[in-house]
């Protein structure tokens, strides 16, 4: 008798992988709830921002402070990135040759560096338009939802650091295997956020 | 900036609780010093007393290689409930002092205005999120991975990190009493009294800090709890087959996951505010308290069914057990817990009728808080219906359940009061709300978990608790909330206002008198409690009931030795239906020989809840203070021990078939050789734990 399939939403690693199907279930099951939850911390920063979108206490707006541009390139090197993180997740389920794992790992860490240095760039130039986020309550709103976005995504720089670390010690086992799936998650739920971000706090601001 | 206050940040002698006695000696400041600095020792002294104990029995190797490394699952549960029993002494003596200060409160009483505000913030902080959570919180790990007949939880180490947040948050609450003053801005700490520019103090950090730590261990408790239930149940334990207690089990936690956030958001604003001068909640520049009200009671209500719903639980296992009954309307039980669970998303706005919207919404809200009357109803039918021609045992956990159907009914009605907004203009902010939700969560949440302990603690220790103390506990409770807590309806319909110090009007007094001999009691209750514990464990070789099921128990967790293996179940157990182990024993499955053993793997012990336990509290400590080496060197600390955790590898050990059966036949010879014990029989030294089904007992 086989055992019994293994379903979990997201990528499945499939036959290939007898190692990881014991625990794959029930981890990323757990991951994807968590992710649920760091939604709903999302999710009422959002609604706290629109409630506060006009608490702009005579300090300057949206219109004064957001660069579309900027913003609209940072959402470029967001999403090249998830779809980065999806080729090296194919590379794991194939088990492509070489270092092509590491690679696009890399290159997704590059990607996550430009989209951070894009975002603080950002900010520094609101603070310099006199949008401190001791300013008003719009601002405050703002420096609470979009930065929180920019330290998950440094949270997952790290992981992703720390399991390329795992990969050099242990080589791809069990747990960078597992540890990679979650990050794959939690990565792409970034995105899904960020385009969020995109469209309430920077279109919905300049529209 | 100088290098005293860099090393100390705010810390100074002035943070001590007799500072303002020595600086300024009038009488009021030290009486308030007197009673302050008490208590600073007590937990001083208390703490001295636990460690020289400890080291007097030379059991610190002990403690650290099997309770606080360990991340069994019963065992932390054990760990959660020994803390709320910590904080529940604590909270209760707060809670008598604020009587007595209003039994004396004529014309001003004996405490400081800043200190009765600081003692009704600590009780209801602890009472929520330091006694209430922990305690069901370690009923539910011990309780439910047995009921589903699973070894563990899903994340074990993640368990015992979530009991390390939590015990941070307590240990932050107690270090306020000694050092610096705790917040005056109640349980729930509403802006903009706790802003800088009217609480510069610690105090509102310390609340903050203590809240956060706790909120965000509750949530990865939800996390562990809904996997585990999910993914971790014995073969042919469907969801419908879960015993209730599960399934209360799983919709508090479902409930955890969603509405632990809000608070987490709402600390986090607050904190903003308070440390970078945002403008969230500040009454100028743009801020808005109201966000908060909202976010708070976005957690707040659904926070109110986490607390209810596992005693909701307990009470049904209670009732159908000592009724030796299957459960009454299984499924329309059920369906009322997750309605419930629906419902209190629904309804958080009841919490301030008074704040200015609209009538229309307040009817919505109103008319939504007045249907969860309705699955509670059906609820209290069905425990009613269990009991009917069942054979009812008045033993303690059941007179807690038969004293919360009848003091709950009527906490309900004035539920019912409240939830109409025309009333609730009348007795919102007075002592009438006060006496309804203590009206609901004395009976509902407290009197379960303490049935609940009598219940499950001969599962836990292996020998039951003494049944005289535990009567006489049970109703010191039940008469001593009915004295604290009535007269506080009628002094609230008389228009006095919670949280005041003091008063004026002479026809308040006899109703604080009553109110405060309430109070007396209910210390002499746990007063009891504490006693019994002490007799029981004295006496626990008569008490002992090695095979397991004193009580002819129903589900699962009857179905292993007390206390149970590590791994919980030699082989898992597969399940036909509900009562699993009911059915075993009329069938005569129960107690069989497996065919074969197997080695089993278990997760092992781990430090890591130890360390973000330490990490969290010097984290939360640090920003009260403002000692912000100590955040940076706590901070980094707490990502060197994440990151280091995902290099473990080598964290799961095999326990060898061998020893399972050796454990296993042992306790099975033990089972054979107790004596089966009718109901009749259930509370005397004869009761070994082998029970009688009531089918077989004429052939007894």
């Amino acid at each position: 008798m086989s055992p019994p399939a293994i379903r979990h939403p997201g990528l499945l690693l499939g036959e290939g992988h007898p190692d990881v199907n014991e625990n794959a279930e029930e981890m990323l099951f757990g991951f994807w709830v968590f992710l649920m939850s760091d939604a709903i911390v999302f999710g009422l920063l959002f609604a706290t921002y629109a409630a506060m979108l006009h608490g702009t206490a005579g300090g300057p707006g949206p219109k004064t402070l957001y660069d579309i541009k900027s913003a609209f390139m940072e959402t470029l090197a967001l999403l090249s990135s998830t779809f980065t993180y999806g080729m090296a997740t194919l590379s794991l389920k194939y088990r492509t040759r070489g270092g092509s794992l590491i690679t696009w790992l890399l290159v997704t860490l590059g990607l996550a560096v430009i989209f951070l240095g894009l975002e603080v760039h950002d900010f520094i130039s609101m603070l310099d338009k006199g949008g401190w986020p001791e300013r008003s309550g719009f601002l405050s709103a703002f420096f609470a939802l979009v930065p929180l976005h920019g330290l998950h995504v440094t949270s997952g720089c790290i992981w992703m650091i720390a399991l390329i670390g795992q990969v050099a010690v242990y080589g791809i086992d069990k747990d960078v295997k597992l540890g990679l799936l979650r990050l794959g998650l939690f990565w792409h739920f970034l995105d899904i956020v960020w385009i969020v971000i995109f469209s309430v706090v920077y279109l919905g601001g300049l529209a | 900036m100088t290098l005293v206050h860099f090393i100390f940040g705010r810390l100074g002698f002035d943070s001590l609780p007799f500072w303002d006695a020595v600086k300024d000696p009038t009488f009021g400041n030290i009486v308030n010093s007197a009673i302050a600095t008490f208590a600073a020792s007590l937990v001083l002294f208390g703490g001295a007393l636990t460690a020289g104990l400890i080291t007097y029995y030379g059991k610190w190797r002990v403690l650290w290689s099997e309770w606080l490394t360990s991340v069994d699952h019963k065992r932390i549960g054990i760990m959660y409930i020994v803390l709320a029993f910590v904080m529940l002494a604590r909270a209760l003596i707060e809670a008598a002092l604020m009587r007595g200060q209003q039994a004396f409160g004529l014309g001003g009483g004996f405490l400081s205005p800043e200190h009765f505000g600081q003692l009704f913030s600590t009780h209801g902080s602890i009472m929520i999120f330091f006694m209430a959570m922990p305690f069901l919180t370690g009923m539910i790990n011990f309780v439910m991975p047995l009921q589903i007949g699973a070894r563990d939880v899903s994340f074990p180490v993640m368990n015992s990190v979530s009991l390390g947040l939590t015990t941070a948050g307590a240990a932050l609450v107690m270090i306020s009493l000694v050092l610096g003053k705790f917040s005056t801005g109640g349980w729930s700490g509403y802006p903009p009294y706790t802003e800088i520019p009217f609480n510069p103090g610690v105090g509102p950090d310390y609340w903050i800090w203590a809240i956060s730590l706790s909120s965000v261990g509750s949530m990865l408790t939800g996390i562990n709890f809904a996997v585990t239930i999910y993914k971790q149940r014995a073969p042919g334990m469907t969801l419908f087959r879960m015993p209730l207690f599960t399934w209360t089990a799983l919709c508090t936690s479902i409930l955890m996951i969603f509405a632990m956030p809000p608070l987490t958001v709402a600390t986090a604003l607050l904190a903003l505010d308070r440390y970078l001068g945002f403008h969230f909640f500040t009454n100028g520049f743009g801020g808005n308290m109201m966000n908060y009200a909202n976010l708070f009671w976005l957690f707040g209500h659904p926070e109110v069914y986490i607390l209810i719903l596992p005693s909701f639980g307990i009470y049904s296992e209670v009732f159908s057990t000592f009724s030796g009954k299957t459960l009454y309307g299984y499924v329309s039980l059920v369906l009322a817990t997750m309605s419930i669970g629906v419902l209190s998303f629904t309804v958080w706005l009841h919490h301030f009728f008074t704040m200015g919207q609209s009538a229309n919404v307040n009817a919505v809200f109103g008319t939504a808080t007045m249907l969860i009357g309705i699955p509670t109803g059906v609820k209290v039918y069905d425990w009613i219906l269990t009991m009917y021609r069942g054979r009812v045992r008045f033993t303690v956990p059941l007179v807690y359940a038969l004293a919360f159907m009848m003091l709950f009914v009527i906490g309900g009605l004035t539920g019912i009061i409240l939830a109409n907004p025309s009333l609730d203009y009348q007795v919102h902010n007075t002592l009438f709300l006060v006496a309804h939700f203590h009206n609901m969560l004395i009976p509902g949440l407290l009197f379960g978990m303490l049935a609940g302990y009598h219940f499950w603690f001969p599962k836990a220790f292996g020998f039951r608790l003494h049944e005289r103390w535990g009567m006489v506990s049970a109703l010191c409770w039940i008469a001593g909330f009915v004295l604290a807590f009535f007269p506080l309806y009628a002094l609230g319909l008389l228009g006095y206002p919670r949280r005041t110090l003091a008063f004026f009007n002479p026809v308040y007094l006899p109703y604080m008198i009553v109110a405060f001999v309430g109070a007396l009691v209910i210390l002499a209750a746990f007063t009891s409690l504490v006693i019994q514990l002490v007799v029981s464990v004295r006496r626990r070789e008569e008490l002992r009931v090695p095979a397991g099921d004193p009580w002819d128990g129903r589900s699962l967790e009857w179905a292993t030795a007390a206390p149970p293996p590590e791994y919980n179940f030699a082989v898992l157990p597969t399940v036909t239906g509900r009562d699993a182990f009911m059915h075993s024993k009329e069938t005569g499955h129960a107690y069989g020989v497996p065919v074969r053993f197997t080695g089993i793997k278990m997760p092992k012990n781990s430090a890591m809840g130890f360390a973000v336990c330490v990490g969290g509290g010097l984290l939360g400590f640090a920003l009260v203070w403002h000692i912000w080496w100590l955040c940076v060197a706590a901070s980094l600390g707490l990502c060197a021990v994440m990151i280091g955790r995902g290099y473990a590898r080598d964290t799961e050990k095999i326990i060898p078939a061998a020893e399972v059966e050796r454990d296993h036949m042992r306790w099975l010879a033990t089972v054979a050789a107790s004596r089966p014990v009718t109901r009749a029989h259930e509370i005397e030294p004869a009761n070994d734990g082998r029970a009688v089904p009531p089918f077989l007992e004429a052939a007894e």
